[in-house]
């Protein structure tokens, strides 16, 4: 009973904190340029498959990560220079803009890659280690622990750090931080940077467990804006519960209801919470000021 | 012509019957007549579509979901029932209703990214029962639909047959669609997109203009699917999928917002641009998705809209054609 | 038989009282101002009212019955109607299709008769066509009838407002700011607008910061300090009220 619920847990956790990264991806992108960044998730593809294809030209993994985290980053650098500057533009379009960089990635992945599913070594073995009866991966721990870093560092950086300040400051007001100085357009390639490679490492974390290949983007990308939108945009606290509760409903639903309705299941929480509390977990509750 | 098609009412009904009279002239065979009938499907999705999103400036990444309910009602009521399609039909538009007027009042509260993320999860929801259900649906592996769609013993059966029917179910559409956004209930309908305030105040009950049109589009969506279900004789959850959702709205976005005209070139173009793209073999999708890009970027308002301003800006301009 | 009756009114917004237990009533027929420092909750006030928010507590009656928590739709169908200062204007519409969004509810509106462009309907909208050319006239837009919404300048809009509101017919008109951001050849023009509509019997709220204006048209005067009734009265006694001479003073707002 107590292996079975260690093993669930674990097992939420361990796609919670992807999620978290992906959301967290969101945030930054949104609090920045209030775009929402449906190829998100493809951040999370480029972060695997060029790890893989990298790893497979004979580059050490630590230096495939690298070079992986590099692609993605200037993807999504790309990706700021030809979304943002659309102006005028409705939220709707802006969404097909994204959606449409998002069939780009996945295509070009597809063309220079391949459309075959594909592994990683896992950091540090593969023998499951016993905890409490249930058995977890290695593997888990590392996704757990760099994620627990990343939010850390991410903390630090925004709270600590006058550029992350600025990147706060840009995201409550555009015009003002421009008036005091602030440079908005370095603020905005660093937000699109930043996600990207979150959403890289994502991708070189998760995929010795569940593998990659051109299309997992899709599903991530999702249950990325599933976290984003549970926790209330743009809050950073909010994508890391919202991330979590997304994998732990899906792991706990898979195990004790149906694991072909896990994903139904999630989705329709997220669908209560949103009837309930409509701008999320963490959300600005908003008076509408007219 | 252009001119014509992006002004609101103009003769551009007119244009479309010529429009569809004629296109049959230059079909060489059968796949043209596919491809037709496949906008013709598209278009009329997206026309009711463009009413929620365009129009109220509602968000919906979930429509595929109503579209494969519909086809599947069909499927499986005149399949292991017998019951004849046109019941069969209305008998899965009235269910769809029933479930879009259930979910629609919690659902639309929400604005903005918000929405997008509710309807993409009802959408979500629907596709997964079609998957998992697979007593019912078939499962992942689809269903055959063997029964011909007819009435009063009318049937279509060949591509022609499809073509002039779905054809003139187009035209009707786009002819009361174009009254609805001319009417005061259209005005209501702009306006909650304008502001939702300012409609109440002057006494719009905009939950319930919102409601209606939420039912509306999904009702045709159901309608389009039950046909396309009999027209392909085969379904899938892929019906439902989210990608499937996003075309829907890619066409309505693409052709033009707000824009009757928009959907159906939207339409067009969203399904006879990837048969030429293929062309491009493994380079496919990631054409595709520059295309895409490139369209909204360069059109933000969408095709027809940013058309007919750049048209009318040439009419103004000294030395251009003077406006009509 | 008062038309609009304010009891005990109250609104919270996480502590802070933007508006607290506040009465006052106004009787048909008349201009009524409402005025006070900036923050003093003048807007808030007209969204109670209008149905935009919910008080906390206390209860609105119109026609002395209980209108509380009505939806501003049911309210403006009652008979109330107003304009905003942070401008709500349908820019994706054209001039004319905002004002005639004002009758709306006149129209019969149904989904299926506009569906099917019944002779009704299309009857209906050409009389209200012409009503409302002449109503954008009556505020002065003459001149921009055929104008989309988003070309026109700032004091259009917001004459464009109040040619919005007069097209419902309502009987109690709330109108927020109407001479902000004009110059004092427009604040004139609207004060006779505002002569005009009252002279009609339509019954006016104004909140307005344009003294002036105010002093001059109103025949009845309430002033509000941090959410509460400082004063109220005739202009003339509230020009005289110490209490109101002490929260403005030190404001930029001086009594012409």
């Amino acid at each position: 009973m107590l292996a079975e619920l260690v093993q669930f847990l674990f097992a939420g956790l361990t796609a919670g904190a992807i999620y978290a990264l992906v959301g967290l991806g969101f945030g930054l992108i949104y609090n920045a340029s209030h775009v929402i960044n449906f190829a998100q998730g493809e951040f999370v593809m480029l972060g695997g498959m060029t790890t893989v294809f990298a790893a497979a030209a004979g580059l050490p993994l630590a230096a495939a990560v690298a070079v992986a985290i590099l692609v993605t980053v200037a993807a999504g650098l790309a990706l700021e220079m030809v979304a943002v500057p659309t102006r005028n533009a409705s939220v709707v379009t802006l969404i097909i803009i994204t959606i449409g960089a998002s069939i780009s990635y996945r295509g070009a992945a597809q063309a220079f890659f391949d459309k075959q599913f594909h592994t990683l070594p896992s950091f540090s073995g593969e023998d499951p280690i016993d905890f409490l009866g249930a058995a977890i991966l290695p593997q888990t721990l590392w996704v757990l622990g760099i994620t627990v870093l990343i939010v850390i560092a991410l903390q630090l950086f925004f709270h600590r750090t006058l550029l992350g300040k600025a990147v706060l400051a840009t995201s409550h007001n555009r015009l003002a931080a421009r008036l005091v100085g602030i440079n908005v357009q370095l603020v905005l390639l660093l937000s699109f940077g930043l996600s990207a490679a979150l959403g890289a490492i994502a991708g070189v974390l998760i995929t010795p467990i569940t593998s990659t290949n051109f299309e997992v983007g899709i599903m991530l990308g999702l249950k990325g804006f599933c976290a984003a939108i549970l926790g209330g945009l743009g809050s950073g606290v909010g994508a890391v519960v919202g991330g979590l509760l997304v994998g732990l409903i899906e792991a706990f639903g898979a195990g004790y209801i149906s694991s072909e309705y896990k994903d139904a299941m999630a989705f329709g929480i997220i669908l209560l919470v949103l009837f309930f509390m409509p701008s999320g977990l963490f959300g600005k509750r908003t008076t509408e000021r007219v | 012509m252009l001119k014509v098609l992006a002004s609101p009412r103009g003769g551009g009904l007119l244009v479309l019957i010529v429009l569809i009279a004629l296109l049959p002239l230059g079909f060489q065979n059968n796949f043209h007549y596919d491809v037709a009938i496949r906008v013709g499907f598209n278009a009329i999705v997206v026309v009711g579509l463009n009413l929620l999103i365009g129009y109220a400036g509602q968000i919906s990444l979930g429509h595929a979901g109503f579209l494969a309910l519909g086809a599947y009602a069909s499927a499986i009521l005149t399949g292991s029932h017998d019951w004849p399609p046109v019941l069969a039909m209305l008998t899965g538009a009235v269910g769809v209703g029933l479930l879009a007027f259930v979910v629609a009042r919690p659902v639309l509260r929400l604005k903005g990214h918000y929405l997008a993320m509710a309807t993409l999860g009802m959408g979500m929801i629907i596709a997964i029962v079609l998957n998992t259900e697979s007593q019912l649906t078939g499962g992942p592996d689809g269903m055959s639909v063997w029964v011909s769609f007819g009435v009063a013993g009318l049937e279509a059966n060949t591509p022609r047959q499809w073509y002039w029917l779905v054809g003139a179910l187009l035209v009707v559409w786009v002819w009361l669609a174009l009254n609805l956004i001319d009417s005061p209930f259209g005005r209501a309908l702009k306006a909650v997109h304008g502001s939702e305030v300012a409609a109440e105040v002057v006494g719009v009950d905009t939950t319930s203009v919102k409601v209606t049109v939420f039912v509306v589009s999904a009702v045709v969506a159901s309608l389009v699917g039950s046909l396309s279900a009999h027209y392909i004789s085969f379904i899938s959850p892929q019906e439902a999928s989210f990608f499937h959702s996003i075309e829907l709205v890619i066409m309505a976005v693409l052709g033009g917002m707000a824009s009757i005209y928009g959907s159906l070139v939207g339409a067009a173009i969203l399904t006879v641009l990837p048969q030429v793209l293929t062309a491009f073999e493994d380079f496919e999708h990631l054409v595709f998705g520059l295309v895409m890009m490139a369209v909204m970027i360069f059109m933000p308002k969408g095709i027809v809209p940013s058309l007919g301003l750049w048209l009318a800006g040439r009419a103004r301009r000294p030395g251009g054609e003077a406006a009509p | 038989m008062t038309l609009l009756k304010v009891d005990d009114l109250s609104k919270e917004f996480g502590g802070v009282h933007a508006i607290e237990d506040l009465s006052f009533v106004i009787e048909p027929g008349t201009i009524h101002a409402i005025i006070g420092p900036n923050g003093a909750g003048k807007t808030t006030l007209f969204n109670l009212i209008t149905g935009v928010y919910t008080p906390s507590a206390g209860e609105v009656y119109l026609d002395d019955r209980p209108v509380t928590g009505k939806a501003p739709f049911e309210l403006a169908r009652a008979g109330m109607s107003r304009t905003f200062q942070n401008l709500q204007v349908c820019l994706n519409m054209s001039a004319l299709d905002n004002v005639m969004l004002g009758r709306h509810m006149h129209l019969k509106p149904g989904f299926v008769s506009g569906l099917l462009r019944l002779p009704g309907v299309v009857r209906r909208d050409r009389e209200a066509r012409q009503m409302c050319a002449g109503l954008m006239d009556f505020v002065g837009l003459g001149n921009h009838i055929h104008a989309a919404a988003d070309s026109l300048p700032y004091g259009a809009l917001k004459r464009l407002e109040i040619a919005r509101a007069l097209a419902a017919e309502p009987r109690l008109l709330l109108l927020d700011e109407p001479a902000a951001g004009l110059n004092s050849a427009e604040t004139r023009e609207i004060d006779a607008v505002i002569q005009k509509v009252a002279e009609r019997g339509v019954t006016v709220v104004l909140v307005e910061h344009d003294m002036k204006l105010v002093m001059g048209i109103s025949d009845h005067v309430l002033v509000l300090d941090y959410g509460r009734k400082l004063a109220e009265g005739r202009p003339q006694d509230i020009r005289a009220n110490p209490d109101v001479i002490a929260a403005y003073l030190g404001t930029a707002h001086a009594f012409a």
